[in-house]
């Protein structure tokens, strides 16, 4: 069951600039509140210096930072800020403490060497975790960059290192979408009389911003929000790091490790940094040569016996089609994650989009189908993630989960479940008993149509697996007509009794309204703040969003059916609404659309449902 | 692995699918000598895993009474790589071709090489692809005419050794697949060796390249084109022995002992386990179709450290130090807050 959640656009932010009293916070945080205020932000900001004025460099009583909060309803600087820029080993130290759980801290990776550390009273080499820092880090080589970027320019050293803060400050215009010219108006302001200077600053600040945008760097600006939370532990997690930890926990459901094989790409990498870290519960995580290698070798594994996964983004979905082809036709259990992005193509690498459901469902040579799920809200990445692995292994079938760069990144309160609060897996084990008689054969199916899945290894169980039609009860080699066709019906009829395995669709806001919204995957924030607002205002309206695609839950036909108008929102032209038609041709399906690499606002979705309620 | 008892014989391998290669093909001699070096390695058939890609080659697997899995093209590498990893008792065999392994898998391939994963990987090469009925491959000599190069290739081929040392692969063996004893014998080396072992094996499609390898291979002449390499034995071919390779400045020579003022204390005494690579490759380069002849065995067999225990090891060293019993220790070991 869905949680009450709430999807708010962070209406400010709070970034902290620290670094050496020499290192110009003041300036760069400055420039940073007057180009906000220009485009007509409210701002308030708070500089905190140095008490002593000439205290060594790189010291902590050398410590200078400066804060700001930008937006809307900004009354005071903030307690703690979203994004800390620290500039050296000792600014990190003095304010690591005002993060928000969730935040970003960006370092200049330079001003961490042993005399740094040394400096500012570190007793460890490694300082993050020293100071039992657990947010995300962005280590960005500051000094090097900038030095690079005016290598040609003819200043000296000394006048090169003071352009280091304007770096910074580029690379958090890029993080929040602020204009450059803006900012090299306000620093022509400054160095009027020292046009080498601004020419030099104008340089650096162009490479921090161009930097931002050749690494993919991005801070969520939304933040979901539980209403009325249950009792219990909490913490701050992302989609992304939910994804993760829900794959984990069916691991030790199914009693099989977890292997993930993977390959880097925006938006989906942090689940590939996540399950790396997470040797220290046995994952086996590799990072292969490419996307195609990170199914197979997810299918290699598989096959051996683990609960395998590989992660991606739209563009290398396409690359490991083949690959769950395969799957599909070797009838393994694996889970493909695709962390939605704009496309085609590269399009938009940061940037959120659902344009990948038809590729998720149909993306594939031959009549292969798979099953797909979708979560909701961050934390139901976990419960979802949690779900795949759960479908893929009990029915022996790929597993496509399709989240987005919107909820990968957006991070939600969340109550850390007890173990006992997921249903154990059952792994098909070939019994004993077959082994024992030797009656087994490899695709001898279960109730649910999925085969048994002996580990490597096993004795009694040796077998031949492969991408050729096999026959539908020894699995040898076959071309025989009559059994290419039950076996493609078998393997269709498999995916869809995962129905009778799967929750039903549940009604949201006025279930007794006239208007249905509909939507799936990654919008529920939005059209759950979007349902209430209008059902406030007096337009009753119920939603049903759907989390597991395909199958589809057992009644969703009953419920379209039960509504006068019934309205598809997605941020795509319309994939699940002609999924959803092409199944219910009688009736007829509105659609809200939008693709502008955005979510949606739950404004829009107001509006633009109460004009189609009109018609 | 040198102390087991050998309580299997070849027949422990074989499943009881039908062969379907062509007659004559060399694919056949490969299969046979494959299950007996397994036999006289000793590990369980159920044990073993074979992995293939596309290709004649790669329907091997079906032919075995092991854990098999007959892939899709070029991907067996980084199919057994994850097997490897994910159940590091098996012994994985990955089966591939010239096709199948150096164009479309080429890039899994010097990966697998360069992780050093511990996989056999046996490299069945005929010049030409055979299952699509005969076009030119990325080891088909320039000016090769086939179906899809009606007037001749204008490319050259790659030389697998050559690959497999610029992946700096620390295992190359080589073999004929008509030479049932030196291919038996470079198939148990390979098994025995930890990482990535490659065994290219020469081998013949009587259909659509037929005699491809005949220049070096033939009866008559393949004592004086090839010499059997075996690590602390003297470097020495032709029909007597009577020839060998030495040192020339930098390059190999073949002499005739007792000829030009050559003696046996003259010729090199192979030497498969040195770290340098620099005369293994020279050794692998050697064509037999000029005066050096084309070794075969044992070229290159160098220990060094493997993928799959570099992360079983990693796994176990974070565990000891701060390993987690279940997710949840993990998370509430970080920062958390209470709701009451």
């Amino acid at each position: 069951m869905l949680e009450n959640t709430n999807v708010k656009t962070l209406d400010k932010v709070v970034v902290r600039f620290s670094g050496d009293s020499g290192d110009g916070m003041q300036l760069a945080g400055n420039i940073f509140t007057n180009v906000s205020a220009g485009l007509g932000n409210q701002v308030s900001t708070f500089p905190d210096y140095p008490a002593e004025i000439r205290a060594p460099q790189g010291s902590l009583g050398g410590v200078s930072g400066f804060q700001v909060s930008v937006g809307t309803g900004v009354h005071t600087p903030g307690d703690s800020c979203d994004v800390l820029l620290a500039m050296n080993a000792a600014a990190l130290k003095q304010n690591h403490r005002f993060l928000k759980p969730g935040g970003v801290i960006i370092v200049d990776i330079d001003s961490f060497r042993e005399s740094d550390l040394k400096k500012a009273n570190y007793s460890t080499d490694r300082p993050f975790e020293e100071l039992g820092i657990k947010a995300q880090i962005l280590e960005v080589p500051v000094t090097t960059l900038t030095k690079a970027a005016l290598a040609e320019s003819g200043l000296d050293n000394k006048s090169v290192l003071k352009c280091r803060n304007i770096f910074a400050l580029g690379l958090v215009c890029w993080l929040f979408d602020r204009p450059l010219e803006a900012a090299l108006h306000h620093l022509h302001g400054k160095f009027a009389k020292k046009p080498a200077v601004y020419e030099a600053n104008a340089k650096v600040l162009q490479a921090g911003y161009d930097y931002g945008h050749n690494i993919h760097a991005s801070v969520s600006t939304y933040r979901i929000e539980t209403e009325d939370p249950k009792p219990g532990i909490y913490t701050d997690i992302n989609g992304n790091t939910a994804t993760a930890w829900g794959l984990i926990m069916a691991s030790e459901k199914c009693g099989r490790p977890l292997f993930l094989g993977s390959y880097p790409i925006t938006p989906a990498t942090d689940i590939l940094h996540e399950l790396a870290k997470r040797k220290d519960l046995g994952v086996k995580a590799c990072q292969m040569e490419d996307e195609i290698a990170g199914v197979c070798s997810a299918i290699g594994a598989s096959f051996a016996g683990n609960l395998a996964v590989t992660s991606t983004s739209g563009p290398g979905l396409a690359l490991k089609s083949e690959g769950i082809g395969l799957a599909v036709m070797a009838e393994l259990p694996l889970v493909v994650i695709d962390v939605q992005r704009g496309g085609p193509s590269t399009g938009l690498p940061t940037k959120t989009e659902q344009t990948d459901l038809m590729q998720a469902l149909y993306g594939r040579n031959g009549e292969s189908p798979v099953a797909v799920v979708a979560p909701a809200t961050p934390t139901d990445c976990f419960n979802m993630a949690f779900e795949a692995c759960r479908i893929a292994v009990e029915h022996m079938t790929p597993v496509i989960l399709l989240t987005d760069a919107f909820i990968g990144n957006g991070s939600q309160a969340w109550r850390i479940p007890e173990a006992d609060e997921f249903p154990a897996i059952n792994t098909p084990d070939v019994p004993a008993e077959l082994l024992a008689d030797g009656s087994w054969r490899p695709y001898m199916r279960r109730e649910n149509l999925g085969r048994y899945w002996p580990q490597g290894g096993t004795e009694g169980a040796t077998h031949r697996l492969g991408g050729l039609e096999k026959d539908a009860v020894s699995g040898a080699i076959s071309n025989n007509p009559e059994n290419h066709e039950k076996m493609v019906m078998l393997r269709r009829e498999k995916i869809a009794r995962i129905a009778q395995d799967i929750p039903e669709l549940e009604i949201h806001g006025n279930a007794d309204a006239d208007t249905l919204l509909v939507g799936w995957g990654g919008t529920y924030g939005h059209l759950r703040s979007a349902v209430e607002e209008l059902n406030a205002a007096g337009h009753a309206v119920a939603l049903a969003h759907f989390r597991y695609i395909n199958p589809l839950p057992a009644n969703t036909f009953d419920v379209l059916r039960r509504y006068k108008r019934v309205i598809v929102a997605e941020l795509n032209t319309g994939m699940f609404a002609d999924y959803l038609q092409c199944r219910i041709p009688e009736k007829r399906i509105d659609r809200i659309n939008k693709i502008q690499g955005q979510p949606f606002s739950t404004g829009e979705l107001v509006e633009r449902t109460l004009k189609l309620m009109e018609d | 692995m040198e102390n087991c008892i050998n309580t299997y014989t070849p027949a422990d391998y074989k499943s009881d699918q039908a062969v379907r290669w062509c007659p004559g093909c060399g694919d056949h001699a490969i299969l046979n000598t494959l299950h007996k070096a397994m036999a006289t390695l000793g590990v369980a058939p159920h044990m073993t895993a074979v992995i293939s890609g596309i290709g004649c080659s790669s329907r091997l697997p079906y032919y075995m009474n092991t854990y098999g899995f007959h892939t899709i093209h070029g991907r067996a590498a980084a199919i057994a790589t994850g097997y490897k990893v994910a159940n590091p008792e098996m012994t994985v065999w990955q089966i591939s071709g010239d096709g199948d392994g150096l164009a479309i898998g080429g890039n899994h391939f010097i990966h697998a090489v360069r992780r050093n994963i511990d996989i056999n990987i046996v490299l069945f090469n005929n010049k030409i692809y055979g299952l699509t009925k005969g076009q030119y491959s990325p080891t088909s000599d320039r000016g090769f005419v086939s179906k899809s190069s009606p007037y001749g290739t204008v490319e050259d081929p790659f030389i697998p050794a050559e690959l497999v040392f610029g992946a700096r692969g620390n295992f190359f063996a080589r073999s004929i697949d008509v030479e049932l004893a030196t291919s038996q014998e470079v198939l148990v080396a390979a098994a025995r060796h930890k990482g990535t072992s490659v065994v290219e094996i020469l081998q013949n499609c009587v259909i659509f390249n037929n005699g491809i390898h005949n220049a070096i291979t033939d009866r008559e002449i393949r004592a004086e084109r090839t010499i059997l390499l075996r690590h602390g034995e003297k470097m020495l071919f032709g029909k007597n022995k009577e020839k060998g390779l030495v040192r020339d400045g930098f390059l190999l020579k073949a002499v005739t002992v007792g000829e030009d003022g050559y003696t046996m204390d003259d010729v090199l005494v192979h030497d498969a386990h040195t770290p340098s690579n620099f005369l293994h490759q020279q050794l692998a380069m050697m064509d037999g179709l000029g005066e050096l002849p084309l070794a075969l065995g044992v070229i290159r067999d160098v220990a060094a450290p493997t993928y799959d225990e570099g992360v079983s090891m990693q796994v176990e060293e974070v565990r000891a130090k701060k390993g987690f019993d279940t997710l949840r220790d993990m998370i509430l070991a970080g920062d958390t807050w209470e709701v009451k």
